[in-house]
């Protein structure tokens, strides 16, 4: 990694002249209160979008942001304080502001830097640069007209690209000293179709920790296209969905998001560490059947929820969250591990500079089980196969969730049906867990396209799963 | 907490933005200049400063203090009618002339589009009226620490029930706003917003529940006091206690304030110019129709003084005026952008960026008639999900709140969907409540929806 570490002190520290003496006088200030950890992250993050829409590539932009947060933790205090301009002087006023937090107290030794060592899980390089524009725009117009050629009922389409890359690198007075470098890549395509006056939307979308090449190619990107037409064609079909209690088949892969809100967020250790998760002091205890494992797994290469190392310079790790139905574990960052007693699990994550890290959830997902997905469906004679979400939100505290099917279909005597209605699916976490009675064999990763908002900060996720089935969830539809 | 050091130590008590207004103008003046010096044909540029202080308390304990501060730019050029954006955080020279590049490196190959432009001159405002939208509040962070406190405790000794709490939390924002463009306007404004808030979470032997409550407002001596926020915050926490289930069926629903600001906004995003341009509206040609209740009416007033969704011009630079979006139940006008109302062959309403402080009115009647008017039904406090569909209407979302019977409250409830399509709920708007809640930019009062799905397990 020390390449690594010299390319970003380079890109990140020589243009304001700064180097490690200041950086470690900067956390001698920080730590010279009653202080348990100084940390400065610096960042710099590059992006880029194309929108294609009316058949042209009409809009583009790009981004450049760049800063430094200045955090310090006091026992269960916070102080923190953010600067766009990294030179000394900016970054002297913001470590006065964020110490401001702690009383004095004793001179804390700044352990000596060690630089973490990490595997690298994605390339290093800038995606923006892995295709030259004229490439992208081409793309966009090939995915146009893939989709257009799909079916003549195929009325609007929009297709966005979307790249960034961030170089970071964080240095703490507990020795840390980390850097990384994440390209992150997206294509998403929309369409709307209209038939005998009724109009549907299809989505479809897929990216990751990856060069451009991964969405480039036109297996993928045209598979895009025909993947959101297809489910626009779908929904034009449906008919009202039921309302009520009943069985419940999730498709595999994205569904997941399931366990990222009837699970994920009631795992995150600082809802646990103030008690206000329904989770709260529960480790040990069956949460869920016997048939689920539940995990959380930063370290899965180029994948979108995937990090090398995490924001506070921890390297990532699977963490398992909940074995054969008992709860193993919660997802910690490094404040709430002290407060817990406990170890970093490496999800430590922050939106950019000038947010506060928090535990967060990186790839989430159950592990595959042994049932073959049709036998399944098969097992049921009456409920809904839903392959497809909008995504989805939690109440940690009263284990409330609600995921909202975007693709959903009957399931009668054993046998898929018909299409119905995008419906809303909701239920306690802790009651639904228990619940799964069966489970795949077909375990899968999503596209590459969740995104995750706590405390207004927005990260990127992955989920998945194999296909479950729930033996009750109430199903929001308008048929009573 | 504290040592008495936090105030000196404070980057952003010191900081009035009043000072940065003529900086902020000279930067956008210079970017446009060098759009025009790399060959633009038109340009237009948006810059940002924003400084703030947000203090969160607790358990009677200082938890967080978060000093912000932000400064940005992001321009547009055309070169004839095709565009390209870019943005950053820096504001030095060499980051105009580069951010500027890269602009225009996206405008060689994005593709001309013809309702691309600036718009029309002589729709910017000639000058622009003082909307009172700037009150800096003169504390910092062991005040605000003190505020939150006083807020916090006055929830946690309302019940004893009240066993945890999820912190109160005190902040203050200032941002300063310009956008020019290569017409020659360039237009500012000041504004503040300060808020309070808690949340807190119950338990009895069903399980835990929480709720939270707030203030917010541009003077912060309009600010509601700690102690009724704390209270309310708490009172709203300790009733969703014990929850109950109700059987399927079709009932009435009432949606609190803060609920039905939600429906007007999904009305809003489907009579949105974005929206029906693509076609992905539920409401596709309903201008001049009747779409909701006719005793219903949608207005909006962009130039109150001291509130929150006030301003003089929209993200083109067209002046804002007070105009109807929906009258007697028929819309009267769609909610356009330049661009938008060019693809749509009409005229900008001077919504670029959104609407500015809309107000729903109708038959209203008093909350506890709103109640007796509905008999048995659904009072929804809280929803969740993102269960709407904009291109049909459809809705289907997760609801709290509520239960109610002979025209009272009787009992709370959780764990139930409520369904229907947006187009029958707006025209099945009955009554509405005269509780207004003028907070946001989106002002309601409650509604009565003559009949929705209700679902529990």
């Amino acid at each position: 990694m020390s390449d690594l570490l010299e390319d970003v002190q380079r890109e990140l520290w020589a243009p304001a002249g700064i180097d490690q003496r200041d950086v470690e006088k900067l956390l001698e200030r920080l730590s010279n209160r009653a202080i348990n950890l100084g940390e400065l992250f610096f960042q710099h993050q590059r992006a880029e979008s194309w929108m294609l829409e009316d058949e042209i590539v009409k809009e583009g932009s790009f981004s450049v942001d760049r800063g430094v947060g200045v955090r310090a933790v006091s026992g269960e205090k916070t102080g923190f304080a953010y600067t766009e301009d990294i030179n000394l002087n900016a970054l002297r006023s913001a470590t006065e502001a964020a110490r401001s937090i702690a009383r004095a107290g004793q001179n804390r030794q700044v352990a000596a830097s060690q630089p973490v060592k990490a595997d690298r899980m994605y390339p290093l390089g800038d995606p923006i640069d892995s295709l030259s524009e004229e490439a992208k725009v081409a793309l966009l117009q090939r995915i146009d007209q893939a989709a257009r050629a799909e079916d003549p009922r195929v009325k609007e389409v929009s297709v966005r690209l979307s790249a960034s890359h961030e170089t970071m690198l964080v240095v703490a007075s507990d020795g840390t000293l980390g850097a990384d470098m994440r390209p992150l890549v997206r294509m998403d395509v929309s369409v709307i179709v209209a038939h005998k006056g009724r109009r549907e939307r299809g989505f479809a979308g897929g990216g990751g920790r990856s060069s451009l090449s991964r969405v480039a190619d036109d297996d993928f990107a045209l598979g895009l296209a025909k993947e959101a037409v297809r489910s626009a064609l779908v929904n034009l079909e449906a008919a009202a969905a039921p309302a009520g209690a009943m069985t419940v088949v999730l498709g595999p892969g994205w569904p997941g998001v399931l366990l990222h809100e009837a699970v994920g967020h009631g795992l995150e250790g600082d809802f646990n560490r103030k008690g206000s998760s329904a989770f709260a002091n529960r480790i040990g205890e069956q949460v869920a059947s016997t048939l689920c494992t539940v995990v959380d797994d930063g370290s899965i290469h180029g994948r979108r929820g995937s990090l090398s190392l995490d924001d506070e310079g921890t390297v990532s790790q699977e963490t398992v969250l909940i074995e054969n139905g008992i709860l193993r574990g919660y997802l910690q960052d490094k404040l709430n591990a002290r407060l817990m007693n406990t170890q970093s699990t490496g999800n430590g994550r922050r939106q950019s500079y000038a947010h506060v890290p928090m535990p967060r959830m990186t790839n989430t997902f159950m592990r595959a089980g042994e049932h073959d997905p049709e036998e399944i469906i098969a097992s049921v004679k009456k409920g809904i196969y839903a392959v497809n979400f909008g995504g989805g939100q939690v109440d940690i505290t009263s284990g409330q969730f609600v995921f909202s099917a975007t693709e959903a279909y009957l399931i009668e005597n054993g046998r898929v049906t018909r299409p119905i209605k995008g419906a809303t699916l909701i239920g306690s976490g802790p009651e639904v867990m228990t619940r799964i009675s069966m489970v795949g064999n077909d375990l899968k990763l999503d596209e590459g396209v969740g995104v995750c908002g706590k405390d207004g900060q927005t990260i990127p996720v992955g989920v998945g799963q194999p296909t479950l089935k729930i033996d009750e969830v109430t199903v929001g539809g308008t048929q009573a | 907490m504290t040592d008495g050091k936090l105030a000196k130590d404070n980057p952003h008590s010191s900081i009035d933005l009043r000072e940065s207004v003529l900086t902020l103008k000279n930067l956008v003046a210079d970017i446009l200049e060098e759009a025009v010096s790399q060959g633009a044909s038109a340009a237009e540029v948006s810059a940002s400063e924003d400084v703030g202080l947000s203090v969160t308390v607790r358990k009677g304990e200082l938890e967080t203090v978060e000093f912000n501060q932000d400064r940005g730019f992001g321009i547009t050029v055309y070169f004839g009618q095709r565009k390209g954006s870019a943005s950053t955080s820096d504001s030095s020279r060499s980051a105009i002339a580069r951010t500027v590049r890269a602009a225009a490196n996206i405008a060689r190959y994005t593709q001309a589009d013809s309702c691309n432009g600036l718009a029309e001159p002589e729709l910017m405002p000639e000058t622009l009226a003082d909307l009172d939208l700037y009150h800096p509040w003169n504390t910092d962070a062991q005040a605000a620490e003190a505020l939150a406190l006083t807020c916090e405790a006055a929830g946690l000794n309302h019940d004893s029930r009240i066993v945890n709490s999820d912190g109160a939390q005190v902040s203050t924002q200032q941002s300063s706003r310009v956008y020019g463009n290569s017409h020659g306007f360039i237009g500012h404004y000041l504004g503040t917003r300060h808020g309070m808030s808690c949340m807190f979470i119950a338990e009895d032997e069903n399980g835990m529940q929480r709720d939270h409550w707030y203030t917010t407002a541009r003077d912060p001596s309009l600010l509601e006091s700690p102690e009724a926020v704390g209270e309310e915050a708490g009172r709203r926490s300790v009733a969703r206690l014990s929850p109950r289930k109700v059987p399927t069926g079709n009932f009435p629903v009432i949606f609190c304030p803060q609920m039905s600001a939600g429906l007007v906004g999904h009305f809003l995003a489907a009579v949105s110019g974005g929206s029906l341009y693509r076609k992905a509206s539920f409401l596709l040609d309903s201008l001049g129709s009747a779409v909701m209740s006719h005793h219903l009416s949608l207005i909006e007033e962009p130039h109150l003084p001291k509130q929150i969704g006030s301003a003089g011009f929209d993200g083109d630079g067209v002046a804002t005026w007070d105009k109807t979006f929906v009258s007697n139940g028929v819309v009267a006008n769609y909610v356009l952008s330049s661009y938008s109302a060019r693809r749509l062959g009409m005229e900008t309403t001077g919504n670029a960026g959104g609407v500015f402080n809309v107000t729903l009115k109708g038959n209203e009647k008093p909350f506890a008639e709103l109640l007796g008017t509905m008999g048995e039904g659904f009072y929804v406090t809280e929803l969740m999900g993102q269960g709407v569909n904009g291109v049909t209407g459809d809705y289907s979302r997760d609801a709290s709140g509520f239960w109610v019977e002979n025209g009272e409250l009787a009992y709370p409830v959780d764990g139930l969907t409520i369904a229907s399509n947006l187009k029958d709920m707006l025209q099945d708007i009955q009554w509405l409540g005269d509780d207004l809640d003028s907070r946001g930019n989106v002002r309601t009062p409650s509604v009565l929806v003559g009949t929705m799905t209700v679902a529990s397990n």
